[in-house]
């Protein structure tokens, strides 16, 4: 096409009538900015609450996980016997078991001597029963008496033991009256519900813990032999395993977790709730605001109707401007949540991060948020009378 | 744009407008009052017609209906060949985009500069880039604008948002011109002005106008006046009356 016979490019009237109106147009993007931020930030937290609770789970070098009959998280877990893992060990297609023993103990911050309970996982240092570098790269120094590793950014409660660590000071502390040694550091994010992990060997452990008797276990690790048949492994052993203890995969283990969680506690209603609220807050913004500009613009809406537009034209224009709007504001507040997501992470630890799916998710609350407000906002179109306008 | 068939203008017989029994209501109930009563009126092609007489006495009324803003109740109302009583509301927005409007305030869009509201009447018109661009350019020139395009109504005076207003009635080249005091808010040399180029350029495009006016300083324009006075169009002479004796 020549440009002599192109045909006329249609005025952008939305975008003009909101540009016109700059502090309209400033007040809207912070209403939806702060509204994306909330978003964000509740998803974030849910998130990162998510994630950070099912690190040890993922972590485990084992298809299938043992557990009491009666765990149902790992801040509400139960022994059972270290026989029910040999006995599961004996089952076809079984590689390896590996015992591990969890517990709360009371470790003395070297610092200011404050004690803080941490969460330790006994494991035997000749199995890689955990695929976390720090782990499996220390784990044969734990064949020594009361030596343990440190959880790498853990909360500064328990001391800079990593800094300190790292800058070659050797590192003693007391944990239930015993002298201890750091022998190196690993790296496991604090959950809700745990501040920080030690690792030590089983024998260390049911040293320091020493109200635990050897023998009764936590958690049973079950390495599979390659190829073999994960689901018929699990089936024979749940025929041949009295129902104390449970066996599944490490998968449903961390599905299990993030279900405990999720709906077990208060803490997954918290945030979903979160959510819904920072969507109305910002759905109740984009509406005063779409409204009174409709308000405003009702006698040259009636104009436009007397021209022979349709009301179809005006439902468009609202429209656009809505989704205008939502995008206007999703880019800053998407930066700021960034941020906050970044000084949360810094002054929590928590796995803050930011994924694709999450910015998907909330641009396109924030489209449904504006538009559903828009269209409350155009019933007011319908006053606009063009017999009045004479 | 307008999906109306072509206008049979060609006819002679046909006038632009046609009226005959209009009767209008407003209200409900006991509330209920006549506001038109056997309204009968033709309007011939080219014509510049004035309507006067007293507030109140439903000169705006018969406005809307003519221009399709409001529903025919009673009688019959046709405009260009297409009878409007019983029109639906996809053919009634479709009748006014065949018709220019000039509203007594300018009605300007104030978010756009006066380039763009004059733009606006041609959104619902089939036209090239270019044309748009030359039709927009030249309507301008002629109500003296075209060194204030790109100025916002706010930056305008009254006589200059006025004449942006019939720049963009004019600018789709409606047959019909539909005014409502378009001088009320002037003073008496722009008002005068104002109408002047209205009458010129609808005369070279052959439009129709009717002129709804207490203004007694356009009169002299006028092909025909006529006088609306409690809902009744009264007779010829009494106008001429009106006209050489002025209250």
């Amino acid at each position: 096409m020549t440009k002599m016979t192109q045909k006329k490019k249609p005025l952008f009237l939305s975008w003009l009538q909101l540009r016109k109106e700059r502090a309209l147009l400033l007040v809207a993007i912070a209403g939806i900015s702060f509204a994306d931020v909330l978003m964000f930030l509740q998803m974030g937290f849910r998130g990162a609450l998510f994630s950070s609770a099912v690190e040890f789970h993922n972590s485990l070098n084992g298809e299938l996980v043992m557990l009491s009959g009666r765990s149902r998280a790992l801040i509400s877990l139960d022994r059972f016997s270290e026989r029910r893992l040999y006995q599961a060990a004996g089952v076809t297609g079984v590689a390896s078991v590996s015992p591990i023993y969890l517990n709360a103990i009371q470790w003395r911050n070297p610092e200011n001597k404050e004690i803080w309970d941490i969460y330790a996982i006994g494991i035997n240092p000749e199995h890689q029963v955990m695929n976390v570098p720090g782990v499996e790269a220390n784990r044969e120094k734990l064949r020594e008496p009361d030596t343990v590793l440190f959880n790498l950014g853990s909360r500064r409660e328990f001391g800079a033991i990593a800094q300190r660590f790292e800058s070659g000071e050797s590192i003693t502390t007391e944990i239930n009256e015993r002298q201890v040694q750091v022998q190196g550091l690993f790296k496991l994010s604090p959950t809700f519900g745990i501040n920080a992990y030690l690792v030590t060997s089983d024998v260390n452990f049911l040293r320091m813990a020493n109200f635990r008797r050897g023998g009764l276990i936590d958690v049973g690790v079950i390495k599979l032999k390659p190829g073999a048949d994960v689901q018929a492994v699990l089936a024979a052993m749940r025929l041949r395993l009295p129902n104390d203890v449970k066996v599944m995969t490490r998968d449903d283990y961390a599905r299990a977790e993030v279900a405990f969680w999720n709906a077990s506690t208060p803490v997954g209603y918290t945030f979903d709730l979160g959510v819904v609220i920072a969507f109305i807050v910002g759905a109740v913004i984009v509406y005063q605001i779409l409204y009174s500009d409709v308000t405003n613009h009702l006698p040259e809406y009636a104009t436009l109707k007397a021209m022979g537009f349709r009301d179809r034209y005006l439902l468009i224009v609202v429209f656009q401007e809505s989704l205008i709007l939502a995008a206007l504001g999703f880019v800053p507040g998407t930066l700021i949540a960034l941020g906050i997501y970044r000084i949360t992470n810094i002054a929590t630890m928590l796995p803050m991060a930011m994924d694709l799916g999450r910015v998907v998710f909330v641009f396109v609350l924030t489209a449904i948020m504006s538009s559903s407000s828009a269209a409350i906002a155009v019933r007011k179109l319908q006053t606009a009378d063009p017999a009045d306008i004479f | 744009m307008s999906n109306l068939p072509e206008t049979p203008i060609s006819a002679p017989s046909e006038p632009t407008i046609s009226m005959t029994h209009l009767n209008h209501h407003y209200g409900q109930g006991s509330l209920r009052k006549q506001v038109l009563f056997d309204i009968n009126l033709q309007i011939d092609r080219g014509e510049i017609l004035i309507m006067t007489g007293p507030s109140g006495s439903g000169k705006t009324t018969l406005l809307t209906l003519m221009g399709s803003l409001r529903s025919i109740q009673d009688g019959s109302l046709s405009i260009l060949g297409h009878e409007l009583f019983n029109a639906s509301k996809e053919q009634m927005t479709l009748a006014r985009r065949d018709i220019g409007y000039i509203f007594q305030a300018h009605n300007l869009l104030n978010f756009l500069t006066v380039y763009q509201n004059v733009e606006m009447a041609l959104e619902i018109q089939t036209v090239t880039a270019a044309e748009a661009d030359t039709r927009i350019r030249n309507v301008l020139t002629a109500v003296g604008l075209e060194d204030r395009m790109n100025y916002y109504p706010s930056d305008l005076s009254g006589g200059q948002k006025q004449r942006t207003a019939i720049a963009r009635a004019l600018v789709s080249q409606p047959k019909i011109i539909l005014a409502d005091e378009p001088t009320a808010a002037l003073d008496k040399k722009s008002g005068r002005d104002v109408v002047e180029i209205m009458e010129k350029l609808a005369r070279e495009q052959g439009c129709t106008i009717l002129l709804v006016t207490h203004d007694n300083r356009i009169l002299d324009l006028a092909d025909r006046i006529i006088c609306m006075e409690d809902g009744h169009l009264v007779n010829r002479s009494a106008v001429d009356a009106i006209v050489q004796h002025p209250k």
